[in-house]
């Protein structure tokens, strides 16, 4: 069991080790949805809180399947729970706004397959966080992959409007901006200690 | 975009290859691609354990293609993703503890690489499986080729060396920021860039040629 003080937790997972830009966790979405800036802000909502209840999923999960020694079903177990938590994600955004549901169009599904969350499953196992910091580092990460998105949306939606010569244009731009971004947020190590 | 039947089996094997390559032009997979791909050999192991996963993967769906029903064909999928991935799990730490320990949770992360279960979806449960290993061995080695280069290019700058081995003499300063991750995304980059450069230049090309002698320009 790991005695962090909890806002390292959050410190660590929101900005030093950013989880888009510092472990390239969950790139689809940050490429592909961080084009309009109402759209990144909600979608990095929802990669939020799927990060929340799988966090503290795994966490009951990883002590049943080590009580009953079965860790090799660890990652199976996983990304089962992962998955039927976008499931029902994806029933409540439907039901409540059909509007976002339209917005986010296949990258809401897709969030079953972002890596962040079951890499944040992983490395919360790895580290042997209890439950008040699984609960703390899971809202780090998704604060820190919100952060992301919306700063990428808003890069992106200025360089809109510029002139940028054809063969740059797409994915390569877009990588460029976070090379940049991550180049930015090295300088938060040595916040946290 | 053709359609399967319309290809001949080597087409099948060699456009994941190049033409459809899965990092350099579908953009697939670049949570691993990026995050493991700061010395050549990390790079090139975990292209392969890729590889593997995704033959095994697409052998499976295949053959069970009749049998998995619709609605639940995604969370089947991933099922017998991750079962395969946790087979290469435990083989590389029997095999090698110190690559192990260097790729870390990439290696189970390897479950989610949309790279396999967009293989599974678009064409392993469409197809027999003969082509489907044809299609899981062309885009597998083109993964284990864009590793390798983004791999490549990142060690040398960032360490000086290539395979361990020393290129340049002593007085050589490394570009630390190549084996950071910000020289992930520039290297990244600056392959993408590359590529639609070539494109560009075939169409432009292409265009030329389509025009008749002596025209303007």
């Amino acid at each position: 069991m790991s005695n962090e003080p909890l806002w390292t937790v959050f410190i660590n997972a929101c900005l030093i080790n950013n989880f888009v830009l510092a472990y390239f966790l969950g790139l689809c979405p940050f490429l592909g949805v961080s084009g309009k800036l109402a759209t990144a802000g909600r979608m990095g909502l929802a990669v939020m809180f799927v990060m929340l209840v799988s966090s503290l999923c795994a966490l009951g999960l990883n002590a049943a399947l080590i009580a009953i020694g079965a860790e090799y079903l660890r990652l199976i177990a996983f990304i089962a729970v992962i998955a039927s938590t976008v499931q029902l994600v994806e029933m409540f955004i439907k039901k409540v706004s059909p509007a976002l549901f339209a917005a986010l169009g296949i990258f809401l599904p897709l969030i079953t397959t972002n890596c962040a969350i079951l890499g944040l499953a992983l490395f919360q196992t790895n580290k042997g966080y209890g439950l008040a910091q699984c609960t703390v580092y899971a809202l780090g990460a998704g604060a820190g992959f919100t952060l992301a998105l919306v700063l990428m949306a808003g890069l992106r939606e200025r360089l809109e409007l510029s002139d940028v010569s054809d063969v740059v244009k797409g994915a390569a731009l877009t990588l460029f901006l976070a090379g940049l971004l991550s180049v930015s947020f090295m300088g938060f190590a040595g916040l946290g200690g | 975009m053709p359609t399967a039947r319309d290809r001949s089996p080597t087409d099948e094997f060699v456009k994941g290859l190049w033409k459809e390559n899965p990092v350099f032009v579908q953009v697939l997979g670049m949570c691993p691609a990026l995050a493991v791909s700061n010395t050549a050999l990390n790079a090139l192991s975990m292209g392969l354990a890729t590889l593997f996963v995704l033959l095994m993967s697409n052998i499976v769906v295949s053959s069970l293609r009749r049998f998995i029903p619709r609605q639940v064909r995604i969370a089947s999928y991933i099922l017998i993703i991750a079962t395969f991935v946790t087979i290469v799990d435990y083989l590389i730490q029997a095999i090698s503890l110190d690559l192990h320990k260097a790729l870390g949770a990439f290696i189970s992360l390897i479950v989610v690489n949309c790279l396999i279960l967009g293989r599974a979806e678009a064409f392993a449960s469409k197809n027999t499986i003969g082509r489907s290993i044809l299609d899981a061995l062309g885009m597998g080695m083109g993964f284990v080729f864009a590793l390798f280069c983004l791999g490549a290019v990142r060690e040398v700058f960032g360490a000086g060396s290539f395979f361990g081995l020393r290129l340049f003499p002593d007085g050589f300063q490394a570009w630390v920021i190549m084996i950071l991750p910000s020289g992930g995304f520039f290297t990244l980059a600056a392959w993408l860039l590359l590529f639609s450069w070539l494109k560009n230049r075939k169409a432009a090309r292409a265009a030329a040629a389509a025009q008749p002698a002596g025209g303007l320009r």
